[in-house]
């Protein structure tokens, strides 16, 4: 039986950024045990010699011209923005490095 | 007038004996008697639906030649980007947005001159089978309004099924289309992956996800079908081909010396008594009309469901890193000096709802480095085992069919907490999507044990949809022989109505 | 303890290198949507929901940007995959809108290639091969501003302000194996490199590559291993190197960081370190003990890419001469010695004289003009050569000019001066100063003569024989012409006035 600790579940929120609480991290602890072991069963197949499908349909080569078009005017840009400064997005403190 | 079908009503346009913009206040008027109850829509955009419905009678007056559809009011689920109109995806992460855009569906119904009416609830950004993962409260079944009226596109399904309006625009990734329509007694059409356009449709599970159209009869799907159909060089994934001919399908509906496959891995055990004997009716019925029913067997679909459920959430995981409170939606927690990354967390956490955080922390982890080969990219595997049952299975038939749904609708509630059991209401369906392939379902009548209507599942290969729509109208026509009227008519009158 | 020397840690340690450059593509719009790519425009006015990563947006692939990249791979002798795909590159930051990066993972489109460098080392020249691993596509962020902090940069800062505009320009990475064997010369290798990539990117007119503005970054990695060993040590990486220069001072400086903390017996850490321009030396950033799981898997939205043979070996006819086999022509061309071909080169100036050289002037003329006095003077004013406002075009007026002897040397200087000033080119120059070399026998006799009566003992000096007094006599005939007399001319006269032959 597959299963994922409390801190499992903890790491992966992480990475998803989603903060969570003790319960909700308990809960989907417990609940993946089956979940993972329903979805395990893509094992159970000899699948050596299989190709992966990413794409129901064959398509290759999409692409589109070099060309400008319109671009949404700033205001609409940040028209939903949580908050703004100067024609820029104002987001809270960033802690991290960029890459 | 809100009983017949946009086939009819739009004859009625045509004659002159309505308006759009009386035919558009009739369906307001009937959305605000019932939808208290049935609550299908998250925003009816009143002002503006008249707007379009009177633009669109100036031009008919005028002597501009318009599209068939042109002047009837639709139902759009809310996953599709409207610009300004609020567009939530259902959840309440991004509630309040107003889209600077169109999405090419959208931007199609409007060069065709479609009223939309207003926009629909669903399951929290389509992650569901019964509406009830909505941030903004489930909709009911106006069969039964303690039941689900399936999901995740319960709300357009809903609409169409309460006579709020004749046609509905979905999504399915899993089955959200056809499953609903099973639910509700309606018509509704997953099209071939890449035949209508994804650009604008709030993203699920990008390799699965297609919109598609409801109605309340085979014909009227399939206009609904062609006006929205069609390629589209803002998404790669669309298909560069013209729509098949769907109307003239329906239209003919024909069966003789057609091969229907039986696919004996989604019949049988687990399906419930009821929607197993309408099945087999069906079959029966299409036989009698001239088919010739054939078994075929598909044996990577027993891992259909376990492929689903890795991949879906694998793309969703990423598809949804986006909601982050730095550009648009919900932001909670920025203050006391909170932190970029710490008012990301706090705002998902705020607005995601339990379903779909449940997601995005599985598909997290079958992405994980370790961990990728075992599920992803096992699930990914499973999917080409798949079509190739599939190509297998159409050599021997023009179109594969089976129940679409293995109950009819079940409780608000009863599923809700037990997402195991929630997710195999998928079973039928799921193979479709993973193939790339189109399906329909249509009413196949009423179950014995409830009275509940049952779905029947029509499928076909990558752009034949319009097998999908022969087949459907003969055997609707067949059924509405036996039946003396339309299955809607046998629904519980809505308080209100 | 102080560190030690470059010398000293060359001693005893083997420096190995890796190098990432990431590369500006120069195409009109961006790498999935229409938006322009222009450099210095008011804030999110570039921007859609595509690059904005609203809800429903999805990408399509340039077809440029294919081209560009597939161009670079085989500039570069990469072969290039017949297969490839974009991969999702998942984590979260600001500056990104997706929250994932569109690049390419275990399908890039080029790979399998080598640059080769020859640098200047005390044996003579030698030839260094840098293999490379692997050209690819992806996208670039935004711009944030970091508001609040003292410097402005994210340490400290109360809050940041995000610029979409550079979100999607195409970029590509081009990412070596790791470089051994450099020995001593790692920092010349890794400049020369870098210098390489960037005349061949500037040769295949696909990026403006220009540092400063960060068409052009590199991330240069670092280890030391002990001189003879198999064993790689603990690498450190650094960014923020924004000049050919200041990959040569990097990576000096930490192969130096390195070694002082090794001799000391403690351990390099693997992190990321930013290199500063003002000091020489790297700062610490984030750590990379605790590598981010990135879930790569292939982008959905997007299709393989598959080029046609055909498409490509039509790619490849189109590519210009190699940098490096252009430099042997112009060696060669020219009758240059070694040394002076290195100066051209590492003074950057190689575009700039054959430029010169095409409009007609003399090569030996137009390299001491430009590695002469121009260079002076851009390095007195603290400015590029290629910034100062005479051109090739000027250069070879002013070639002819002095060739046809309506110039001298000393006047032509003068010139000089007025092009670079901007009072235009070298002949309005002539014309508005009325700079002329006196050509006038009978004035220069004039000149010479009263220059003779007023220094009769020196002249009289050279008239006995003693020749090399008559520089003093003509030194005073130029000054009496206001430098305006071919002084060449003037000590034939002078010698043959005071009955000295030449």
């Amino acid at each position: 039986m597959s299963s994922l600790s409390r801190d499992d579940v903890a790491k992966l929120a992480g990475l998803a950024r989603i903060e969570m609480t003790e319960a909700e991290l308990l809960e989907l602890s417990s609940q993946f045990g089956l979940i993972l072991d329903a979805v395990a069963r893509v094992q159970e197949m000899d699948l050596s010699g299989v190709k992966a499908t990413s794409h129901p349909q064959p398509l290759e080569n999409i692409a589109r011209a070099d060309e400008v078009l319109p671009s949404l005017s700033p205001e609409a840009a940040l028209s939903a923005a949580p908050a703004q400064e100067d024609s820029r997005f104002r987001v809270p403190q960033i802690l991290g490095e960029a890459e | 007038m809100i009983h017949k079908s946009a086939a009819e009503m739009a004859k009625a346009l045509t004659n002159g004996e309505t308006s759009s913009v009386e035919l558009t206040q009739l369906h307001l008027d009937r959305i605000a008697a019932v939808d208290g109850d049935v609550k299908a829509f998250l925003h009816v955009d009143t002002q503006g639906a008249l707007d379009q419905a009177r633009s669109v009678d100036e031009r008919r007056k005028s002597g501009e030649k318009l599209s068939p559809l042109a002047g009837i009011p639709l139902a759009l689920k809310d996953v599709l980007a409207q610009k300004d109109v609020p567009t939530t995806a259902g959840s309440k992460i991004l509630q309040g947005w107003l889209p600077p855009y169109d999405s090419t569906v959208v931007s199609k119904l409007k060069d065709a001159g479609i009223v939309i009416m207003g926009k629909t609830n669903m399951d929290e950004f389509a992650m569901g089978s019964s509406t009830e993962n909505s941030g903004y409260g489930p909709t009911f079944n106006p069969w039964d309004l303690t039941r689900t009226p399936g999901g995740s596109s319960g709300g357009s399904a809903a609409a169409v099924s309460s006579f709020e309006a004749p046609l509905a625009i979905g999504s399915d990734t899993g089955g959200s289309i056809r499953q609903p329509a099973a639910l509700t007694g309606i018509v509704g059409v997953r099209p071939t992956y890449g035949a209508v356009s994804r650009f604008g449709l709030i993203a699920y599970s990008s390799s699965l996800d297609q919109a598609g159209p409801f109605g309340r009869t085979v014909l009227d799907t399939a206009l609904l079908h062609e006006a929205m159909a069609g390629h589209d060089p803002k998404d790669a994934t669309s298909i560069n081909a013209p729509v098949p001919a769907v109307v003239h399908a329906a239209k003919s509906g024909d069966v003789k010396r057609m091969k229907i496959g039986v696919i004996k891995q989604l019949q049988g055990e687990g399906y419930q008594k009821g929607v197993q004997a309408r099945f087999d009716e069906s079959l029966q019925v299409l036989a009698s009309l001239g088919a010739e029913i054939v078994e075929v067997d598909c044996p990577s679909f027993e891992y259909a469901l376990a492929a689903y459920y890795l991949i879906a959430p694998s793309e969703c995981s990423s598809n949804l890193a986006r909601f982050d409170a730095m550009r648009y939606g919900l932001r909670v927690g920025d203050k006391d000096g909170a932190s970029a990354e710490a008012v990301m967390s706090a705002t998902r956490d705020a607005g995601f709802g339990r379903e779909v955080k449940r997601r995005i922390i599985l598909g997290t982890y079958a992405l994980s480095s370790g961990y990728y080969d075992a599920y992803y990219g096992s699930a990914q595997k499973i999917r080409t085992l798949i079509i190739e049952d599939y190509a297998k299975a159409f050599a021997k038939a023009d179109v594969l069919v089976s129940p679409t749904a293995p109950t009819t609708a079940y409780k608000i509630g009863e599923k809700v907490d037990d997402p195991m059991a929630m997710y195999l209401g998928d079973v039928a369906t799921i193979p479709v999507n993973l193939a790339g392939i189109c399906g329909m379902s249509l009413p196949a009548g009423l179950a014995d044990e409830d009275n509940l209507p049952v779905g029947f599942q029509i499928m076909a290969p990558a752009m034949q949809d319009q097998r999908l729509y022969q087949a459907g109208a003969a055997l609707e026509a067949a059924l509405l022989t036996k039946w003396g009227a339309p299955i809607l008519s046998q629904a519980p009158a809505l308080k209100g109505a | 303890m102080a560190l030690p020397t470059y010398d000293e840690v060359i001693a005893k340690w083997d420096p190995v290198l890796g190098l990432e450059v990431h590369v500006e593509l120069n195409t009109k719009s961006k790498m999935f949507c229409s938006c322009a790519t222009e450099f210095g425009a008011a804030p999110n006015t570039q921007t859609c929901p595509v690059c904005l990563a609203l809800p429903g947006a999805l990408p399509v692939v340039n077809e440029k940007a294919i081209e560009s990249t597939i161009l670079i791979g085989l500039a570069l002798n990469c072969k290039i995959a017949p297969y490839s795909r974009f991969a999702r590159k998942n984590y979260f930051y600001p500056d990104m809108p997706k929250n994932f990066q569109i690049s390419q993972y275990d399908e890039p489109i080029c790979f399998d290639g080598y640059v080769d460098v020859e640098i200047e080392t005390d044996e003579g020249l030698k030839q260094f091969r840098i293999e490379v691993e692997r050209v690819h596509m992806e996208e670039d962020t935004g711009k944030s501003l970091h508001v609040g902090g003292a410097t402005g940069r994210i340490h400290g800062a109360d809050y940041s302000l995000l610029d979409y505009n550079r979100a999607g320009i195409p970029l590509v990475e081009i990412v070596t194996k790791i470089v051994p064997g450099t020995g001593k010369y790692a920092p010349e290798v890794a400049k020369a490199y870098v210098a390489e990539l960037r005349d061949i990117l500037r040769g295949l007119k696909v990026s403006d590559v220009k540092m400063e503005q960060g068409s052009l970054r590199c991330d240069a990695n670092v280890s030391l291993k002990p001189i003879g060993s198999d064993v790689l040590g603990t690498r450190s990486e650094t960014k923020n190197v924004n000049s050919l220069r200041s990959v040569e001072r990097a990576i000096r400086g930490e192969m130096i960081r390195h070694a002082e903390l090794l001799n000391e017996g403690k351990k390099v850490k693997q992190e990321t370190r930013h290199f500063q321009e003002d000091t020489g030396l790297t700062r610490s950033g984030r750590s990379k003990e605790q590598a981010e799981d990135y879930r790569y898997f292939p982008d959905p939205d997007l299709v393989p890419v598959t080029p046609a043979t055909i498409w490509i070996e039509e790619l490849r006819a189109t590519l210009p001469e190699r940098p490096s086999l252009r430099r042997k022509r112009i060696k060669e061309e020219w009758n240059v010695p070694d040394k002076e071909m290195a100066a051209m080169i590492n003074a950057d100036v190689l575009d700039i004289v054959e430029a010169t050289v095409l409009l007609g002037a003399d090569p030996t003329k137009a390299r001491t003009w430009w590695l002469g006095e121009i260079s002076r003077i851009a390095n007195d004013q603290n400015i590029a050569i290629t910034d100062l406002a005479i051109t090739p075009k000027d250069v070879a007026e002013l070639v002819a000019l002095v060739a046809s002897g309506e110039l001298t040397d000393k006047l032509a200087r003068q010139v000089v001066e007025g092009v670079i000033a901007g009072e235009g080119t070298p002949s309005e120059v002539v014309a508005q100063r009325g700079i002329k070399v006196v050509n006038d026998d009978g004035a220069l006799m004039a000149a010479i003569e009263k220059v003779c009566a007023e220094q009769a003992e020196t002249a009289e000096k050279v008239r006995g024989g003693h020749l090399p007094a008559a520089g003093a006599l003509i030194g005073a005939v130029m000054k009496e012409t206001k430098g305006q007399a071919d002084a060449a001319r003037v000590r034939k006269l002078l010698l043959g006035h005071l009955g000295q032959a030449n």
